[in-house]
């Protein structure tokens, strides 16, 4: 996974409420074998919208995105997260997030922002016209304008995002704690592989 | 005095490799299955990373969510192509990864081919107190023989490929108590759609639920898969039911299964996998078994339950006010108005198949109802998709397939067929199906189509006369031939 530091750049201002991952990408494209090129598909039905904020030139590109509350709800699908980051987008800013949502990006080195819906209002106004500044070691949102927005972030998760560490990286790295579980069951069950099959 | 600790707590603490300090727990997983639809990337993961599949040998590969189910090859065993072309991508990957990761895969023309979840009981592969996972929600249906099992996300899934383990926060517990006993016509399937509409479709989030009392205990094996299928549909990623005598007797033989002595020895650790004397559930939901009867839905959400004796519901009398919106939505979708009885709503479609219906007991009990009968000038198209290939090999060695096939019905392939919109079997938009599945979404069984959630006797019923039917006036009234 890439190192997450800093972000600074521009920002789509999206700020729709109760975003279900059927909008962030359609079940249509689930039928992909790969993780990537699902930008394609992002927020399919908004871009059939003339106007809409993801295909104005003035943003395309941002690494931002500016959401409203309960954004990701509904199915789990991977998928969703996986549209984000090939669209280029590695923060993004809501009131609330869905649990599995916020998980999914996580794991795909997304950083999730929770503020306050009068500061995510404020960061929608800014990033019509000028950058925004995300710093996920000093936990803070900041604009030109003087503005600076603190958000939490669970420990274990900015450890991982900081130092572009994967999940899998992270337990591969405790093989050996895996390798004494698997000895002492191989002891204490050993039937417990299936029976291999002719 | 060790404290009483409930089958839930007696699994988990089996398999924890590592305990952090925030309760997070690093947990072995014993069982593996992979299907063709949420495996793709997670191999790609690994292959980019450099990574191999740390234990193959508890790992299975089965296709089934994008199979057609005509048939796979031609009288001189070629395949046929699937006319899809992502669907038939996504199949020649799986087929592609599973030999170079060294993983067993079940391939389509396999005979033991068939939906993951009916297979991984059916080799063996499945068995009381391993944790078992697959990319797949209705990977609860394991908990029926006293698995932990659960849904997970790619990310985990390749995880687990990875390293055999996941990271997981202890989830609460809530045991479902159903006593007495079952009326005649009410079967595992109305039990499950009961929960469902007690508890609703979010009763279960954050739980894991362990199904108690008399008539989970009387219930088949496979009455109990239907039930543990459907935990997820009330919320709980996974739904357990303790091992015992019958569980024992279903394991033993199969393919995968333990052996002999190892089969003994197994035996005697499933044995204390039950919740002790005096184990404190978070939550406990109790239901009479003489409350229960035969049931349909009505609505776009698995909760959205009604005796099939009863009418739609009027939205207004529902407490609450984003329920009553939801309600309203739901019957505009259905095209159902409000106190129209259910018994008059006609059906076009009859799909009897699914991970939650498709076993032989399934076939078995819609044939009994279908024998001499046939299904009713406005049934358009009626099917049976045995859930694995040797469920199909088993129901013809009974004279199932004739049946339905003199009923009226098409006799399929294995695969998850009309549940999903994801192969070619599909429920035209605007038009009715009485299905044995397990989801009544919107868009469900294809875009703009309109499901009725039911069991397998209730949807041969439904095939019969062509509007959703009591099966109890089918029983007492048989047909003689």
């Amino acid at each position: 996974m890439e190192k997450l530091t800093t972000v600074e750049g521009g920002a789509y201002p999206f700020g729709m409420k109760n975003v279900d991952t059927d909008i962030v990408i359609p079940a249509h494209w689930l039928k992909t074998i790969s993780r990537n090129g699902l930008g394609k598909g992002a927020f399919e039905v908004l871009r059939k919208e003339p106007g809409n904020v993801f295909d104005d030139p003035a943003y395309a590109g941002s690494p931002i995105l500016i959401a409203g509350d309960n954004f990701g709800c509904g199915s789990s699908r991977e998928h969703a997260a996986w549209a984000l980051g090939d669209l280029g987008i590695k923060v993004v800013i809501a009131p609330s997030f869905s649990d599995i949502f916020s998980g999914n990006a996580f794991k795909n080195g997304i950083l999730t922002v929770v503020l306050p819906q009068e500061a995510v209002d404020r960061l929608l106004e800014v990033a019509k016209t000028d950058p925004i500044h995300v710093d996920l070691e000093a936990q803070t949102v900041t604009t030109q304008f003087q503005d600076r927005f603190s958000f939490e972030i669970d420990p274990f998760r900015k450890h991982c995002l900081l130092g572009g560490l994967d999940e899998i990286g992270l337990t591969l790295g405790e093989a050996d704690v895996i390798d004494s579980y698997e000895a002492k069951v191989a002891q204490d069950r050993p039937w417990i592989a299936p029976a291999a099959v002719a | 005095m060790v404290k009483p600790r409930t089958l839930y707590e007696k699994i988990w603490d089996a398999h924890v490799v590592e305990r952090r300090p925030d309760g997070t727990c690093l947990l072995y997983i014993d069982r593996h299955l992979v299907h063709e639809v949420t495996s793709p990337q997670a191999f790609e993961g690994l292959r980019l990373a450099g990574r191999k599949v740390r234990r193959p040998d508890l790992t299975l590969a089965v296709p089934d969510h994008n199979l057609p189910t005509t048939p796979r090859r031609d009288a001189d065993g070629n395949r046929i192509p699937i006319a899809d072309p992502e669907s038939a991508q996504q199949l020649a990957a799986l087929e592609k990864n599973a030999p170079e990761f060294g993983v067993r895969l079940i391939g389509d023309a396999d005979r033991e081919q068939g939906i993951v979840h009916v297979v991984g009981p059916e080799q063996g592969f499945t068995l009381p107190g391993t944790t078992l996972v697959c990319g797949d929600s209705h990977t609860s249906s394991h908990g029926a023989l006293g698995a932990l099992a659960f849904g997970i996300g790619t990310s985990e899934v390749e995880h687990v490929l990875a390293t055999q383990t996941l990271l997981l926060k202890q989830s609460k517990t809530m045991e479902v108590v159903v006593d007495g006993e079952l009326a005649p016509g009410v079967t595992p399937k109305d039990v499950a759609l009961a929960i469902c509409g007690h508890i609703g479709t979010a009763g279960g989030t954050g739980y894991v639920m362990e199904y108690r009392g008399s008539v989970f205990r009387d219930m088949s094996i496979e009455g109990r898969l239907t039930v543990a299928n459907m935990s997820i549909e009330a919320g709980a990623r996974s739904g357990l039911f303790a091992p015992d005598e019958k569980t024992f007797a279903y394991i033993k033989g199969r393919p995968m299964a333990p052996k002999g002595a190892d089969f003994d020895a197994a035996v005697a650790w499933w044995k204390t996998l039950v919740s002790d004397e005096g184990a404190v559930f978070d939550k406990t939901v109790v239901i009479d078994a003489a409350d229960i009867v035969p049931t349909v839905t009505w609505g776009t959400s698995p909760e959205d339950v009604v005796a099939v004796t009863g009418v739609v519901p009027d939205p207004q009398s529902f407490a609450d006010p984003s329920k009553q919106a939801a309600a309203q939505k739901s019957l505009d979708y259905m095209g159902l108005t409000a106190g129209q009885k259910m018994a008059d709503v006609a059906i076009e479609h009859i799909f009897i198949g699914s991970c939650t219906n498709s076993r032989i007991e399934d076939l078995r009990a819609a044939a009994a109802l279908l024998k001499g009968r046939h299904i009713a000038a406005g049934i358009k198209h009626a099917m049976v998709v045995p859930g694995s290939g040797l469920v199909k090999e088993q129901a013809e060695s009974e004279g199932l397939d004739r049946i339905f096939l003199d009923a009226g019905f098409e006799w399929r392939e294995p695969g998850c067929s009309a549940c999903l919109g994801m192969n070619p079997d599909k429920v035209p938009a605007g038009e009715r199906c009485a299905s044995t599945s397990n989801r009544n979404f919107m868009g469900r069984q294809g875009p703009g189509s309109r499901t009725h959630l039911v069991s397998p006797e209730m949807a041969a019923a439904a095939a019969i006369t062509g509007r959703l039917t009591d099966v109890r006036e089918l029983l007492s009234n048989p047909v003689t031939a």
